[in-house]
């Protein structure tokens, strides 16, 4: 239970991390946050020889908005994100789906960035990137570029960065004005990594009928599963408890076979995908003053 | 043979100058490096919270955080929390309300508690569970302990 012996560095500037992983291609990880990759070090399920950790580039840790999106540099930590009070107020869904990641102490060392770079299928940040059309800013050998988050997640702790880029920038659009939403999973224990999960918003139009719908499972399979056709069933109808259950039950036909291990099987995941919609989709409505 | 990095922390208010190997965790560091066993190894990967310490004020686990990393910024143990042999409002809490019993999770709590109370003095009950959530403990059931985090907040609030 103790790490392979590595190289540490820990650079100042970004394009000085970006050589160094140009340099060791392959061989070299970037350390952000650590909640992720130092329990795979410590049971040396990961063996690099070098560790590039961000922490000392001060410019990847911010939040701010831009044109009403949120922006989000890398390296900040998910606790920063959680106790920024104009997080909650104007992003409440980024602030729902930071208090289900892990426990306080992990949040408080784990950042945003690394959650979404580690890309793990189970967990909230991915999702929520995927539901409200969050952008990723990468930099390169090559410079700078900009990647949408339905391309960014690859299958399983896999993104579409290349071995030598750094992820350095988060951009989550604003909810639709008036929108309803809601982040739910189960998971073993609160702070555990989900089981499986969904995550949603909805608009209604002038007509009170959904105008918009915005449906996102995880824990179901290598990425976050957009629900498109969950998605198509909503739009045009009234909210309701039987339209819920119905959506809920048409998730299962946007996830495919989701993955079997100790803690669930594949049914029981996509079974929890499915009741996560539904709920969800009530929460969003009572919180939303929506009857139903 | 990794080059070894010279790093200067400051644990409980002393300035330590150490040369280590990168792939020191925090908890190795403070334990055998510094002689301060009061944090506990359990799990070794982050979920059983009895490494916690607090980093710059906040809680972390320092079995998943690098001897390396904390160059320059500020920790404190579980020995840090009592001041000339008194032990702190938390801690008496604790032996008050039977807070422990084997005491190995102990530490990892007392300095949960501590990042929560210095955020929030008066925290909701909600709050405490979020925090104690973190926090594993296998022999008192955890209700002696929500005992003990009342008792410290009263012990606090009528001390100040």
């Amino acid at each position: 239970m103790k790490p392979a012996p590595f190289e540490y560095c820990a650079p100042e500037v970004l394009t000085e991390a970006v050589e160094v992983l140009e340099q060791n291609e392959g061989d070299a990880k970037v350390l952000s946050g650590g909640q992720s990759l130092m329990p795979l070090l410590n049971m040396r399920l990961a063996r690099p020889e070098v560790l590039v950790d961000l922490a000392r580039i001060p410019e990847l840790d911010y939040v701010r908005e831009d044109h009403g999106a949120l922006v989000i540099g890398a390296m900040t930590r998910q606790r920063t994100v959680e106790l920024d009070p104009m997080v909650r107020e104007k992003h409440p869904l980024v602030y729902e789906a930071t208090i289900n990641v892990a426990h306080p102490q992990n949040r408080n060392q784990g950042t945003f960035g690394g959650s979404v770079a580690h890309a793990d299928p189970s967990a909230e940040y991915p999702a929520l990137a995927v539901a409200l059309g969050a952008q990723f800013k990468a930099v390169g050998p090559d410079g700078e570029r900009t990647i949408d988050a339905e391309d960014f997640f690859v299958t399983y702790l896999t993104t579409d960065l290349e071995g030598a880029e750094i992820l350095t920038e988060v951009r989550i659009p604003a909810l639709p004005d008036g929108a309803a939403w809601a982040f739910t999973e189960v998971a073993r224990r609160h702070g555990d990594y989900a089981l499986a999960g969904a995550t949603s918003y909805f608009t209604l139009g002038a007509d009170g009928k959904c105008a918009t719908a915005r449906i996102v499972v995880f824990g179901v399979g290598g990425t976050p599963v957009r629900a498109s056709k969950a998605e198509q069933a909503m739009i045009g109808e009234a909210p309701s408890a039987a339209l819920f259950a119905s959506v809920g039950k048409a998730v299962l036909d946007d996830v495919e076979e989701p993955q079997s291990d100790v803690h669930a099987s594949a049914a029981q995941r996509r079974a929890i995908a499915g009741v996560m919609t539904e709920r969800g989709l009530a929460d969003a409505a009572r919180r939303a003053g929506i009857a139903i | 043979m990794p080059t070894p990095r010279q790093i200067s922390v400051t644990v409980n208010g002393t300035v330590y100058e150490s040369t280590v190997e990168p792939r020191l965790t925090l908890a190795d560091f403070l334990r055998h490096e510094l002689a301060l066993p009061g944090t506990h190894v359990g799990c070794e990967h982050g979920v059983c919270g009895a490494c916690t310490v607090l980093w710059n004020g906040r809680a972390v686990r320092s079995c998943i955080m690098l001897a390396v990393q904390t160059d320059g910024t500020e920790i404190t143990t579980v020995e840090g929390l009592s001041k000339d042999g008194e032990l702190n409002a938390i801690q008496q809490a604790f032996v008050e309300e039977h807070g422990l019993q084997c005491g190995f999770c102990t530490p990892g709590f007392l300095m949960t508690i501590t990042e929560m109370l210095d955020r929030n003095p008066d925290p909701s009950d909600e709050e405490i569970y979020d925090y104690l959530g973190g926090q594993i403990c296998r022999c008192t059931g955890y209700q002696s302990i929500l005992a003990a985090v009342r008792n410290a907040i009263e012990k606090k609030k009528a001390a100040s």
